[in-house]
């Protein structure tokens, strides 16, 4: 009723490639992004920001990095949790050996080392595919992950092993370190979602996407029809790098604030994303919000349905999470290989023609 | 002989026992990649799980008692009993059997013909499934495992080394006992496929499944066939590994180490498996053994994935394995 396209009309190429070619799609769009940057901000308070708003935001960025990698150009990799790493640790490093530079450049710049750290990992996916880049991406989760903890240039020597980021102010507003307010962080985050998110889309939809997605069918048949292998695996690693990138460098700089390599960053935080990947959907980038989204609010509301309100332990209430994601993951891969997108997708479909179905 | 060189073969020789618990595991990998093409990635939470369930039923745990109880606010935890060693083991390969029954059933039926790498991912969420499952119906907790084998250090070849070195090296009996045991499962293994009815239907189905299903082999019932075999593999493994250091978490991290020890010994060959499990071991002891004063310890976490990657450069089908071709 309310869902229609009746009346949309389409007259250049333009209009009908656009993103949310249905007239509805787009006002949501518009509405959302709105209530977003102006409404939401003024009612946030520090649980809910902390423990599910900014994470949610934070690992969207993730997930559509991760995306990009496995969704877009085929090329599985649980080395996320690492290159993560990367990112918070040049921020660090980025912020201690240059105090005076803005945070978001800091970020942005953390985004393009680990970008680097990509490529360069990315080498052997000219060579291997399938699980056998895998075991290659496990390399650079163990290898980097062994030098943030061990290497004390890394950490300044530190004597925790811990990195801690200082207080940074943008306009005026502290968004690092523990002074800053629920709406700062909130804004930062959602000012690199709205970037990023748009990034993604653009890129994905152009020559450089396509090419990805032709080297993810078939890589051999892609190359003959001269697709450049080298430049569409390796601008994936890179990209899909910076956006993970600069999510570890949010994570660390703007929720944790402190860190440490191996706990923070270790093998479960490639497979979260990985899942996230998995249960939003495969190539889509509204899929990369809704898996984020899930697996973010999936422990919280297990958490306070089994340990708060049925006194269970609260290590039974871990377990369970572990044994239903993992539950999940098969089920999805089973029932819906494309994810919660796809039932979204399915959904709008069926609201289009709703309440007359023929 | 000078003091290094003797220390290096002390640390080579135990990095040669670590070497057989890897290769246990990645011989479970292969088996079940030969057999189906499936690159399981929960093999070695098989053996975590497998473990659990023998200790479990050697200690007469409740299964879930730790849910019971806090559903139903009871405080169960075990039945009383003690079960002999040599009826628990039986029960838990009867676990295991149900448990590659049900696998079959609920997922490989529903993924036959996807992508490998849909396939892989299937195998993390399974892998991600049995951990929660084994500390749910179990416990978290770490357990130790006693199965009647001998443990630690071993006389005999303190006395030999010493006799020839005039330095004793520390090997744990046990380790000797794995490498028997992990001899005996490979021969009885390579027996099986070779010499038996159902092993020559195995060989048939991984080499083409479709001309094994024209004449007349059960795709499904050997599907079933060596997830069972991989779950006794991961029963042995997880067993070897139990007595060493506890029924723990830590035992699935294992399973990673065996994903690098497969592409150096290439994934479809068994003595691949074995030989790369042993490389690793050593290697990553001796490099860490050398590297330690010059770049930190710990070197172990990457060792074995540095080493896998630069073999995946230059030989990507291992040492043992059959070369890949490709056909648009």
């Amino acid at each position: 009723m309310l869902y229609r396209e009746a009346g949309d009309f389409k007259t250049s190429y333009a209009s009908d490639n656009q993103t949310f070619p249905i007239r509805f799609d787009r006002y949501a769009y518009w509405v959302v992004l709105l209530l977003a940057v102006c409404v939401v901000p003024f009612f946030l308070n520090d649980y809910w920001t902390k423990s599910i708003i900014v994470p949610f935001l934070i690992y969207v960025i993730a997930a559509l990095g991760l995306n990009i990698l496995i969704g877009y150009c085929g090329q599985l990799s649980l080395g996320t949790g690492a290159f993560m790493a990367v990112g918070a640790y040049a921020t660090f490093k980025l912020t201690v050996m240059a105090p005076g530079l803005n945070v978001f450049v800091v970020f942005i710049l953390a985004g393009l080392v680990t970008a680097a750290v990509g490529v360069l990992f990315g080498l052997p996916s000219l060579k291997i595919k399938g699980f056998y880049l895998a075991v290659a991406t496990l390399a650079a989760q163990f290898f980097l992950i062994w030098l943030f903890t061990r290497q004390g240039w890394f950490f300044n020597y530190s004597p925790t092993g811990m990195i801690t980021m200082p207080v940074r102010t943008v306009l005026g507003f502290a968004v690092t370190g523990p002074s800053a307010s629920a709406a700062a962080i909130y804004m930062t985050c959602l000012f690199f979602v709205i970037v990023m998110a748009w990034l993604a889309r653009n890129l994905t939809r152009g020559t450089t996407g396509r090419s990805w997605m032709a080297i993810r069918d078939m890589d051999i048949a892609a190359e003959i029809i001269g697709v450049n292998p080298l430049i569409a695996k390796l601008t994936a690693f890179a990209v899909s790098s910076f956006f993970v990138g600069v999510a570890g460098a949010l994570l660390f700089g703007v929720q944790l604030g402190a860190a440490e390599a191996g706990e923070a960053f270790g093998i479960n935080k490639s497979f979260l994303v990985l899942f996230m990947v998995i249960i939003g959907g495969l190539g889509s980038i509204m899929g990369s919000f809704l898996g984020a989204a899930f697996l973010v609010v999936l422990p919280v509301i297990l958490k306070v349905l089994l340990v708060d309100s049925l006194g269970w332990p609260s290590d039974l209430a871990r377990h369970l999470e572990v044994m239903i994601i993992g539950a999940l993951i098969v089920l999805v891969l089973i029932l819906e290989p494309h994810g919660m997108a796809a039932l979204w997708r399915t959904i709008k479909d069926k609201l289009r023609l709703w309440p007359f179905p023929h | 002989m000078s003091d290094t060189v003797l220390y290096a073969l002390e640390a080579a020789l135990n990095g040669l026992t670590v070497g057989i618990m890897y290769s246990l595991v990645a011989l479970g990998f292969v088996l079940i990649f030969k057999a189906s093409g499936i690159f399981n990635f929960a093999q070695g939470v098989m053996a975590l799980f497998a473990a659990l369930t023998l200790v479990g039923f050697q200690t007469g745990q409740v299964p879930f008692s730790h849910l019971i109880n806090a559903a139903f606010g009871t405080s169960i935890h075990d039945f009383g009993w003690t079960m002999p060693t040599l009826l628990a083991i039986p029960a838990t390969i009867a676990v295991m059997v149900g448990f590659a029954w049900l696998v079959e059933r609920i997922v490989l039926k529903h993924l036959v013909n996807q992508a490998p790498i849909i396939l892989f991912m299937a195998t993390i969420g399974l892998a991600y499934f049995l951990e929660g499952l084994g500390d749910i119906m179990w416990g978290a907790e770490v357990k130790p495992l006693n199965v009647g084998l001998p443990q630690g250090m071993s006389r005999w070849v303190d006395e030999t080394t010493f006799n020839l070195f005039g330095y004793g090296f520390f090997v744990d009996v046990l380790s000797l006992w794995a490498l028997a045991i992990a001899a005996v499962l490979v021969t009885a293994l390579v027996i099986f496929s070779q010499y038996t009815k159902q092993g020559r239907a195995l060989r048939a189905v991984a080499d083409d499944h479709q001309a094994a299903l024209s004449v007349g082999i059960s795709l499904r019932f050997i599907w079933v066939l060596t997830w069972s075999i991989a779950g006794l593999v991961a029963l042995v493994a997880g067993i070897m590994w139990g007595s060493k250091s506890g029924v723990q978490f830590s035992l699935s991290l294992i399973a990673l180490k065996a994903l690098p020890v497969l592409i150096l010994g290439g994934f479809t060959s068994i003595p691949g498996a074995i030989v790369g499990g042993l490389m690793i071991g050593v290697g990553e002891k001796l490099f860490d053994f050398f590297m330690q004063p010059i770049i930190g310890g710990a070197t172990e976490n990457w060792f074995a994935y540095m080493l896998a990657l630069a073999f995946l450069l230059f030989r990507p089908q291992g040492l043992f394995g059959e070369k890949i071709i490709e056909r648009v």
